[in-house]
């Protein structure tokens, strides 16, 4: 690829270029934080800060009004023995699921965030994908999570791609808009930098690895690599956009050193629910897990915590 | 300020504590020198302190070895050379070299805990970097003590005798292990003198060689200062010189064995060029320049002590080079986390300060970020200079500390021309994702490495050196092997 792509931010503005990403130096660095070592009240820390940026997610074929009415249930009181557990910062459904969602996590100040717009693919088109987009707005969704058009992007159509992008946007209206740019099929990492600019520049408010759709999701460089554009968008516009994980992360130790490649790149103010998430649905329970051990000094089991 | 027990406490990155635990090292109060294969008091009953700089805390008291110390420990090594380790097959030798590279991995933290220690590095640099390297470094030579003939195939090569080593503080039993393996591997017995700040970890190294029934005299460990050092190279008895260390010294030492026609490797200071081209990966170039010069507190030959930075983005670069050096923890090297240690000594620290002052009078801007420095122990805080020129003092000497200079150029060819100005040639850095430029400038840079899109990557089987005052012969790989090596007049085969 060429060294430096030039995007002009829908919102106006100055161009804002790209650069290009050494594999082995981002990988090495990646490594190099995830040999931070947490302990004690750093780690309480750590599994509290994970929770609240928890996106407590649930995108099966099989996903019922039951289903999601136990997953909102554990996102507003994770752990019912804890009351010093905080909340999740949103439950992530399908958009049908949306007004289910709506309805049980009402007042707890956890958010409802939407897949839409042709999830997990995004093959649809731009007209199909944009009404799904305002149907799920329109069933009470606070957030978004939508897809970049991979086909478009990995073609060279990098206007199609970009414009889709702030259509999205546009329909989303006062929801927030979260960009998956699905890094497992963009195939390096000067591509998820490119998209994760393009993205940036079309209007998303978050820029999100995977749609957990796929095996290659949110491996720590992968996030440092995006957080690293994030931090060079902002530094170009002063425009300040969050970041989400998802995919992959299953465990405690997983997560918190996603929160240090974070803080370390972009400054602990990004690890706030506003500007950082990580989607997933297995990693509550391995957090929760982690506390009660710091809580007893003794590891329970998978049967001292809920599973919904 | 510590975090807090309360769990709404926001996640922070100032860490709680993650000490190393100093329970897996025993330090005996004092140690003698390691001569023949048992530790022997020295002639003189002098000893010196070795302290923790990073506490200032005394950790035990060192044998001074004088001229008659290094008389008995040649004497060993002659003995062992014409006896046992002399007549030994290759193949032999290798299974003690393998031995010794195995136990370092086994007894990895103990080592790791007391290089950081007695030297003041963080843990993570000599639990990730000096241990698996200098255990990385015998498994590689243990591989050619029996494969000589193949390494210089149609020459009949033989070992010298007794090699005299000398080495520095900066990487204590890394640059030990640099300098045993392959003079053991090419059959050579051994006079080794660590660095008077830094002698523990060679010392346990002895139990090593102990434990593993190595013959008698064939390594020996004397300690002291420059007197010591000095009593190696005079002696009649060494039939190879080998040092690692300031340019200085390295000068006092060509003087010395020139006068005795005995053969010798020098690695020396450096001053590097760590060249940052505009279409390079800027955020990895950032980390590249942070680790090729505050790593080990700068206290790296090879450091990339001059950056070297394209006009066009050199503001920006600066830019974010400082608030990189912000988020650098400076603290106790023992904690997991520390990623500046202590510096060295009271004499570096000295060194370093007065010529950060000399730098600030000569008019270039220095850059500190705010650091709380321990009140105890010698810290120095990562520095940047600014509006450097190429006449300043700072950018031409070797700081040997965590002080980066920087400099712009419009044209690779002014790259190169600032890069090569310069008395040292050790090592340069290059950043640029455009293939032909990396081969155009590896082909001009005078320097005896060149890292290209990454820095401070060693390998046993790669070779390293210098050009200029950086000094000659070269560490690693079979070029690692032959100055331990000479070509035998006879032709009668037979094979080392």
């Amino acid at each position: 690829m060429t060294a430096s792509t030039v995007f002009v931010p829908t919102k106006g503005g100055g161009p804002v270029s790209t650069t290009p990403v050494d594999a082995v130096s981002l990988e090495a660095r990646a490594a190099a934080l995830c040999t931070r070592s947490i302990k004690t009240t750093s780690k309480r820390s750590a599994l509290h800060t994970t929770i609240r940026c928890i996106d407590l997610t649930t995108l099966e074929g099989t996903d019922t009004p039951g289903k999601v009415a136990s997953l909102c249930q554990k996102a507003v009181r994770p752990d019912p023995a804890n009351p010093v557990i905080p909340s999740v910062a949103a439950v992530c459904v399908y958009p049908e699921m949306v007004e289910h969602a709506v309805a049980a996590v009402a007042g707890t100040g956890v958010a409802v965030a939407s897949v839409a717009g042709a999830f997990p693919a995004g093959m649809s088109a731009p007209a199909v994908r944009v009404a799904d987009i305002a149907d799920a707005v329109g069933r009470g969704a606070d957030e978004i999570d939508i897809v970049l058009n991979r086909s478009a992007f990995m073609s060279g159509d990098l206007g199609r791609a970009h414009d889709e992008i702030a259509a999205a946007k546009e329909a989303c209206g006062a929801a927030h808009l979260k960009v998956i740019l699905e890094t497992g099929e963009l195939g390096s990492y000067d591509q998820v930098r490119r998209a994760s600019m393009l993205a940036m520049a079309a209007g998303a408010d978050f820029i999100k690895t995977s749609t957990g759709k796929i095996p290659k999701a949110a491996t720590h460089p992968m996030v440092l690599n995006m957080a690293e554009a994030i931090r060079d968008y902002a530094d170009q516009t002063g425009v300040v956009v969050g970041l989400k994980g998802a995919g992959g992360i299953r465990t405690a130790k997983q997560a918190w050193h996603h929160l240090v490649i974070v803080g370390e790149t972009l400054g602990t103010e990004w690890l706030t629910p506003d500007l950082f998430r990580l989607g997933a649905s297995s990693l509550l329970n391995d957090v929760l897990m982690q506390i009660q051990k710091l809580d007893t000094g003794r590891y329970s089991g998978p049967d001292y915590v809920t599973v919904d | 300020m510590a975090p807090t027990d309360n769990p709404h406490e926001p996640f922070g990155i100032d860490y709680a504590p993650a000490p190393e635990s100093t329970a897996v090292v025993n330090i005996a109060k004092t140690y003698g020198h390691f001569i023949n294969g048992d530790f022997v008091e020295p002639s003189s009953g002098a000893t010196f302190p070795t302290v923790n700089p990073a506490t200032e805390t005394h950790l035990a008291n060192i044998a001074d070895g004088s001229a008659e110390d290094v008389d008995r420990a040649v004497a060993a090594a002659r003995a062992a050379f014409e006896g046992p380790w002399g007549q030994m097959p290759g193949s032999e030798r290798g299974k003690y070299l393998f031995r010794i590279a195995r136990q370092l991995q086994e007894r990895s933290r103990e080592f790791a805990v007391l290089e950081t220690m007695d030297g003041g590095k963080p843990i993570k640099e000599s639990r990730d970097l000096d241990l698996p390297l200098s255990a990385a470094w015998f498994f590689y030579y243990a591989g050619w003590a029996d494969k000589l003939e193949y390494a210089f195939p149609n020459r009949s090569v033989a070992p010298h005798g007794v090699a005299g080593q000398i080495v520095p503080w900066n990487f204590p039993l890394m640059m030990a292990a640099w300098k045993l393996a392959p003079a053991l591997a090419a059959g050579n017995t051994v006079v080794l003198k660590p660095a008077e700040t830094t002698p523990l970890t060679a010392l346990l190294l002895a139990d090593v060689l102990q434990n593993i029934d190595l013959p008698p005299g064939v390594v020996n460990i004397v300690t002291g200062a420059g007197a010591t050092g000095a009593a190696i190279v005079d002696h009649r008895g060494i039939d190879k010189l080998a040092f690692t260390g300031s340019t200085e010294v390295g000068k006092a030492i060509q003087r010395a064995a020139s006068a005795r026609r005995i053969p010798l490797t020098l690695e020396l200071g450096g001053k590097a060029a760590h060249i940052v081209f505009e279409d390079s990966a800027i955020d990895q170039a950032v980390e590249g320049v942070v680790t090729g010069i505050y790593s080990n507190q700068g206290h790296v030959c090879c450091a990339g002590s001059r950056l070297l930075v394209e006009e066009s983005i050199a503001d920006s670069f600066v830019e974010r080079l400082r608030r990189r050096i912000s988020t650098l923890r400076l603290g106790d090297p023992l904690d997991k986390n520390t990623d500046v240690g202590a510096i060295n000594s009271a004499d570096q620290l000295q060194r370093i300060t007065d010529m950060v002052a000399t730098g600030v009078s000569e008019g270039a801007d220095l850059f500190q970020p705010e650091c709380d420095l321990p009140d105890k122990g010698y810290w120095f805080p990562p520095s940047v200079f600014t509006g450097v020129q190429q006449s300043h003092t700072v950018a031409r000497e070797e700081i040997f500390g965590p002080v980066l200079t920087v400099q712009t150029f419009r044209t690779a060819e002014e790259a190169v021309e600032k890069a090569n100005n310069t008395p040292y040639g050790l090592s340069a850095g290059i950043w640029t994702e455009k293939g032909s430029k990396i081969l155009w400038m590896t082909e001009k840079l005078r320097a005896g490495v060149v890292w290209a899109n990454t820095y401070n990557q060693f390998d046993p089987a790669s070779p390293f050196g210098g050009y200029k005052e950086s000094g000659f012969g070269r560490e690693g790989g079979m070029h690692g092997l032959a100055p331990y090596l000479h070509e035998r007049a006879d032709l009668t085969g037979g094979g080392a």
